[in-house]
């Protein structure tokens, strides 16, 4: 069953892990993404220098699916170029939507392919791409 | 159909009759929208099948039919709640009688350092209106507040909100989140004081005891068909005769004039003056059909079998290990429907979602009422809600704490 795969130790403990749970220091960029119809919010909060990530972290309450998910792009954000993460947000995206299902191509998301799941649970997609869509928001500002 | 024994209600809901992810589906989401049963679905289709034509303005038996159809759907739901038939106008819904009183009656009345008065417990379709009224006349919009508790409005907030300014007092009959009946005789009483008028919001309420507006003595209220098994997109919004006609139209259209000249129009007296265009007369005609439907089944009948089942639940939750009430605690007041709670550590989506992996359906989240979950002592600030309706069973009660205990397992988070 679709969430079996999605409920998993690996994504229950990225949603209640702290790491990457906080204000970033010297944060260059600050962006909030909310879900109005469930009530999920976030901001994201990037530091970027010379092009690179050096830091990504964000605050904000939602469900597991949410939190993990922000929790996961942080980690894999983080010592990216802007463009590459862009780039990576979009596979994210077309992962849970369904258009990129190629098991190769997933393994650049690294631990953050773990949601592909959501996938089949169409009620919670918008939980899984809210903080992509947040990030693509906010370079875009 | 006097008869019809308590037990056996669900089995005139077809839809109840389904398989979730292999369960069978136990439906708690009935302060969402309500199933229909049999009785109402065959109402609708055949008023098409044999009555579709346009009512009031054939000259033809099948265009007489659908008249009569429409104009006695009226009757009907005016009687339910009391109400007289020209003081009863089709709409869509709830939210779309509430703006209509908002848009239409509020700007008669509404100026610069006048009050509107709410309890905090307000869904979304009683609040917003009158935040935009309030903003755009320069009034200010005053809450009333909760016992974040106990879920229940002091009588000392009414006398510190409500003043010589105050112009509209609304409120919800039953809250969709607390299931709470709120304090309609004095909110009526204290508005009557200052020369304020009331708009009652009965979505919650007329699906589970019987309301008497004109005893009430409200001078406006809405209510969806939705929430009391009648179809979607139909509704009520009740007005005091002469606060009807002292209002302008809401929508401009066919079959609410009398004449319409090049330069001016005169208008229908009310209802018809409300309702322009084509309405939705399988709707109307689905909505009597509930009525009669729950006629039938009798208040006695479905306010004991709620009564039962809302104690079951409520003593059932709050025995639960992980498991808390919202805004319910140690309060022994009557909770109308509804009955909301968190499991600790896990986001109410969660837990909905893996509910419904047991079939079990229960509403997660803010439940369009974000001020009052705010106030609520709420962890993510949020909450999942279970919600009876006339077709709920000890069965029903009894899936959802026997599955609640797996939630947090399946969570990660041991027991």
């Amino acid at each position: 069953m679709a969430i079996d795969s999605v409920y998993t130790e690996l994504i229950t403990e990225h949603s209640r892990d702290k790491r990457n749970r906080r204000r970033v220091e010297g944060a260059t960029c600050s962006h909030r993404g909310v879900n109005p119809s469930c009530g999920d919010e976030l901001t994201l909060e990037l530091r970027v220098e010379n092009g690179i990530i050096e830091d990504a972290a964000f605050t904000g309450a939602g469900c597991a699916i949410s939190q993990a998910s922000a929790s996961m792009m942080s980690d894999l954000l983080r010592g990216k170029s802007v463009e590459e993460a862009g780039r990576l947000c979009e596979k994210f995206i077309g992962m849970i939507k369904g258009s990129v299902t190629d098991e190769a191509e997933l393994e650049e998301l690294d631990e953050a392919a773990a949601l592909r799941g959501v996938s089949k649970m169409p009620a919670r997609v918008k939980c899984a791409v809210l903080p992509w869509h947040t990030y693509l928001a906010a370079i875009e500002t | 159909m006097k008869n019809i024994a308590v037990k056996n209600i669900a089995d005139n809901f077809p839809a109840l009759r389904q398989t979730v992810n292999g369960h069978t589906l136990v439906y708690l989401d009935s302060a969402a929208t309500s199933m229909r049963p049999e009785s109402v679905l065959r109402a609708v289709d055949n008023f098409y099948r044999r009555d579709g034509a346009n009512p009031h303005r054939g000259m033809y038996d099948m265009a007489q039919r659908a008249t009569d159809a429409y104009d006695g759907a009226r009757v009907t739901a005016a009687r339910f709640v009391g109400a007289d038939a020209e003081e009863t106008v089709f709409v869509r819904n709830a939210s779309e009688g509430l703006n209509l009183i908002a848009l239409c009656y509020a700007p008669l009345v509404l100026g610069r350092g006048d009050n509107i008065v709410l309890p905090i417990t307000e869904h979304h379709s009683n609040l917003v209106p009158w935040q935009i009224l309030a903003r755009r006349h320069g009034a200010e919009l005053r809450y009333m507040y909760v016992d974040p508790r106990t879920g229940v409005l002091p009588d000392s907030e009414l006398d510190a909100k409500i003043d010589g300014r105050t112009k509209i007092v609304a409120f919800t009959h039953v809250s969709n989140v607390l299931g709470t009946r709120l304090p309609v005789e004095k909110f009526v009483a204290a508005a009557k004081a200052v020369g304020a008028i009331t708009v009652l919001d009965c979505a919650q309420s007329v699906p589970h005891f019987g309301v008497d507006l004109h005893k009430l003595g409200v001078d406006f209220a809405a209510f969806s068909g939705h929430k009391m098994y009648a179809p979607m997109g139909i509704g009520v919004m009740y007005g005091r005769r002469e606060l009807l006609e002292a209002m302008p139209p809401f929508l401009y259209g066919g079959d609410m004039i009398e004449d319409v000249r090049e330069q001016d129009t005169d208008f229908l007296p009310p209802p018809s003056k409300f309702e322009a265009g084509t309405q939705n007369a399988g709707g109307a005609v689905g909505l009597a059909a509930a009525v009669e439907y729950i006629t039938s089944v009798g208040w006695e009948a479905i306010e004991g079998n709620e009564r039962k089942l809302m104690k079951k639940l409520t003593e059932g939750l709050s025995s639960l290990k992980n498991v808390s009430l919202v805004g319910n605690s140690g309060a022994d007041v009557g909770r109308y429907g509804v009955a909301s709670f968190n499991v600790a550590g896990v986001h109410p989506h969660d837990a909905a979602t893996i509910l419904n992996d047991y079939g079990v359906a229960v509403r997660a989240g803010k439940h369009c009422a974000h001020p009052l979950l705010a106030r609520l002592d709420a962890e993510f600030g949020a909450c999942c809600r279970a919600s009876l309706g006339i077709y709920s069973t000890e069965a029903d009660v009894d899936r959802l704490l026997e599955t609640l205990p797996l939630v947090r397992r399946r969570m990660n988070l041991g027991d």
